[in-house]
């Protein structure tokens, strides 16, 4: 990197005087255009959800009648009677459901995960390169190659469309990407910190239990909420693996979707519903979400 | 550890290390005093049974699986590959996923570069990227949603199609007259010709010219229609385009009578012997019109079938054709944060001062851009590149909710068509396996290409 910032400078032309004023000028309109420029962007990116929002908090024959931007001439449409509605449907169940598969599916990814990558960082075993190898490479396998498979395993285990179905599918699909986030993490930790612990006599149970797992806070903090999110947001799986009594909320909206202009009301509030928790995530622990998308890009 | 939206991203090379960045660590260093490996094979156990079952053991199963029918009991061969690359529903499939795979990635990485760049240069830096970044957490379910909402074809619901009539309406003034035509019969001076109306004889100046227009329904009279004026006149050639209805009746045709109305915004043109418009002129609000500067001579008046084309209702986002763009849109919607964040992150590491050097030697902006910044950036480029192709291959949700299932097999992507086949209705899981298996090979060069980029790394 550093030899291309040297080199590169060479190709442009040099020994141009310091800058006019009329220089500074274009300057100074051309960060006006870029200020407009991305004041429409940053629209382009934030009306759609505020279209979902809006309708969500009208009726349905409002809606039909007149697009969501008449809000702002007519705000007293507003009203919580989609949400309100949204309790007594199907909805309320699979809303659970969605809880009931994301939060065991994340504690054990984390948990598994976890002690995979501690032994692939700091135990030595024959075979431990290739075998991370194998990891690195299932990180972007397709979840298609697994459904018909699993599917005739679980119908043959009499566990097709369970909760522990769905959550087992999840946790498998997360391992790759925890135990090589994890993995790369626990190398970092400082060899002298496991050489005490086990210079002590500490067992490998109890250096990973309070040695390396608290350390390794951070990365377990990154995996937890993209992992979290992962499993919220899911709707191929579900599809295939959740029955209707078991269904998530993504499921759940989907079999809504066949009469989409009669059910706005319910699909504008419950997908409003399904992404608040995520949102309020996002914002609260954007930090870890993004660490853990940038080390889980850069393979 | 200190990446944020807010504030400068460490790059991206650094973001999975903790204390140290990981893959640097020699091994030597980290293999004394280990445990038997009794001791690892129990830490590795769960992991390594979740992904036997669950991961590996499926792909094998899947190669066997494909080779067979529907049933699962005759062997077909490659006879399920065969049906991918000839049933002509699959070839718009694979047509769909090659457009995905060559349009969404360059999309969402320049969109990615150049928010990246911009955002360097605004104070509200901080809430644009929360803004953009924001679908990254929200389901592809609910963005589906969303995009139902904003692609809905009647501009009066759909945001779209309501930009771009606004749009369209702005730029455009002429008025439509949907469904109105001229008076028929042989007394009247003008008529039809395919879909547009010309004067039988041919128009002289001095005389003005009437066009007797019938049909025009009420919701399209425009209010500021003045009564018409009969002798329209001038210097050069002129006349009257008007309704030719009196209401409560009693009125003559083909003839001005005073209840009658002009019809305001008619483009009109005048025609040369041989065809071409001379001139154009727009009718006033009592429907008089006039050519200005026309030379004398004989010409034929013509209303364009533009004046009776219904208004300007956007586009069908949903219909047939325009699916899979919009779907791409949607796409890039999502995952522009993404790009944006990492392209940020890797222009954040970027050494100052040769940016710096370089425009104080009087390089412009987009020479820095160009040839600095670019190439700098060309890793993480390559990164976002590479993640939204394997992306783009696995789009499913988005394509499964945004196009409504009259429009699917015209919206259809692999991935899609893997779990309509199988589980969708179709119960083939010997072609959904082929399905899978060809989604496998598809991202398989990526598999080699991580793992060879680890190794490398890693030793």
């Amino acid at each position: 990197m550093s030899t291309a910032t040297a080199t590169a400078p060479t190709g442009l032309e040099a020994g141009a005087p310091r800058r006019s004023l009329a220089s500074k000028l274009v300057d100074r309109l051309g960060s006006g255009a870029v200020q407009v420029v991305m004041v429409v962007l940053g629209l382009f990116w934030l009306v759609p959800t505020l279209g979902l929002l809006v309708v969500s908090m009208r009726t349905t024959q409002v809606n039909n009648a007149e697009g969501w931007w008449t809000i702002f001439t007519k705000p007293a449409e507003l009203t919580i009677q989609n949400y309100a509605n949204l309790l007594g449907s199907g909805f309320t169940a699979s809303f659970w459901n969605t809880v009931l598969i994301t939060v065991p599916t994340t504690v054990l990814v984390i948990g598994i995960a976890a002690m995979a990558a501690y032994a692939f960082a700091w135990m030595d075993f024959r075979g431990r390169d290739t075998a991370f190898l194998v990891v690195v490479g299932l990180l972007i396998v397709p979840i298609q190659i697994a459904l018909i498979p699993v599917a005739s395993l679980y119908g043959a285990a009499g566990i097709f469309g369970s909760l522990p179905g769905v959550i087992l599918f999840h946790v498998a699909f997360g391992l790759p990407f925890a135990i090589f986030l994890l993995r790369n993490f626990f190398v970092g930790i400082p060899a002298s910190l496991l050489e005490a612990a086990r210079m002590d006599g500490a067992s490998e149970w109890k250096i990973f239990a309070s040695v390396v797992f608290p350390l390794g806070k951070p990365a377990i903090a990154s995996l937890g909420i993209f992992q979290f999110l992962w499993v919220w947001n899911d709707m191929l799986i579900a599809l295939v693996f959740a029955d209707t009594g078991n269904q998530p909320m993504t499921k759940y909206l989907q079999s809504q979707m066949r009469q989409f202009g009669s059910n706005v009301d319910i699909l504008s509030s419950g997908a409003f519903m399904s992404l608040i928790i995520p949102l309020v995530l996002f914002f609260a622990f954007q930090r870890y979400f993004v660490q853990g998308m940038m080390a889980g890009s850069v393979k | 550890m200190t990446e944020r939206l807010d504030g400068r991203q460490d790059p991206p090379a650094q973001a999975a290390g903790g204390p140290s960045p990981g893959p640097a660590a020699s091994p030597s260093e980290r293999r004394r005093l280990g445990p038997s490996p009794a001791v690892a094979i129990a830490f590795l156990l769960p992991a390594a049974l979740l992904l036997g079952v669950w991961v590996v053991y499926p792909i094998v199963y899947s190669i066997f699986r494909s080779l067979f029918d529907a049933a699962g009991t005759g062997f077909v061969g490659l006879g399920n590959y065969a049906t991918i690359f000839s049933d002509s529903g699959m070839l718009t499939t694979i047509r769909n996923n090659l457009i995905w795979v060559v349009v969404a990635p360059i999309m969402v990485t320049t969109l990615g570069l150049i928010f990246a760049v911009l955002t360097e240069r605004i104070r509200w830096s901080t809430a644009f990227k929360l803004i953009v970044f924001m679908p990254m957490a929200v389901s592809l379910m609910a963005a589906g949603v969303i995009f139902r909402l904003v692609y809905e074809e009647n501009p009066d619901r759909g945001v779209a199609n309501a930009i771009l009539t606004t749009v369209h309406d702005t730029f455009s003034t002429s008025q439509g007259y949907p469904e109105a035509r001229p008076r028929g019969g042989d007394e009247s001076p003008v008529a039809d010709q395919n879909g547009a109306v010309v004067t039988k004889q041919p128009a002289q100046a001095g005389r003005p010219v009437l066009i007797p227009i019938v049909g025009v329904r009420p919701e399209f009279m425009p209010d500021n229609a003045q009564p018409a004026r009969a002798d329209a006149a001038g210097d050069g050639l002129a006349g009257t385009v008007w309704f030719d209805f009196t209401p409560g009746g009693g009125g003559q045709n083909n003839v001005v009578d005073a209840a009658e109305r002009g019809l305001p915004g008619m483009t009109v043109e005048a025609l040369q012997a041989d065809g071409q418009v001379a001139a154009t002129a727009t009718t006033a609000e009592d429907g008089s019109f006039q050519f200005e500067g026309l030379p004398q001579g004989s010409y034929t008046v013509r209303l364009p079938q533009s004046n009776f084309e219904t208004s300007y209702g956007g586009l069908s986002w949903l219909g047939p054709t325009l699916i899979t763009p919009a779907i791409i849109g949607a796409f890039v919607w999502v995952w522009a944060g993404f790009a944006m964040v990492l392209i940020a992150a890797g222009l954040a590491a970027i050494p100052r001062d040769a940016l710096e050097a370089a425009r104080i030697d009087g390089a412009t902006e987009w020479q820095v851009f160009r040839r600095i910044t670019v190439p700098l950036l060309s890793p993480v480029l390559l990164v976002v590149f590479v993640t939204m192709i394997i992306n783009t291959l696995k789009v499913f949700d988005l394509v499964f909710i945004i196009a409504p299932a009259s429009v699917q097999p015209q919206a259809n992507v692999v991935a899609l068509e893997m779990w309509r086949v199988a589980f969708g209705g179709g119960n083939n899981q010997g072609l959904g396996s082929a399905l899978a298996i060809f989604l496998l090979l598809l991202v398989l060069p990526f598999m080699i290409m991580n793992i060879r980029r680890f190794r490398r790394g890693d030793s």
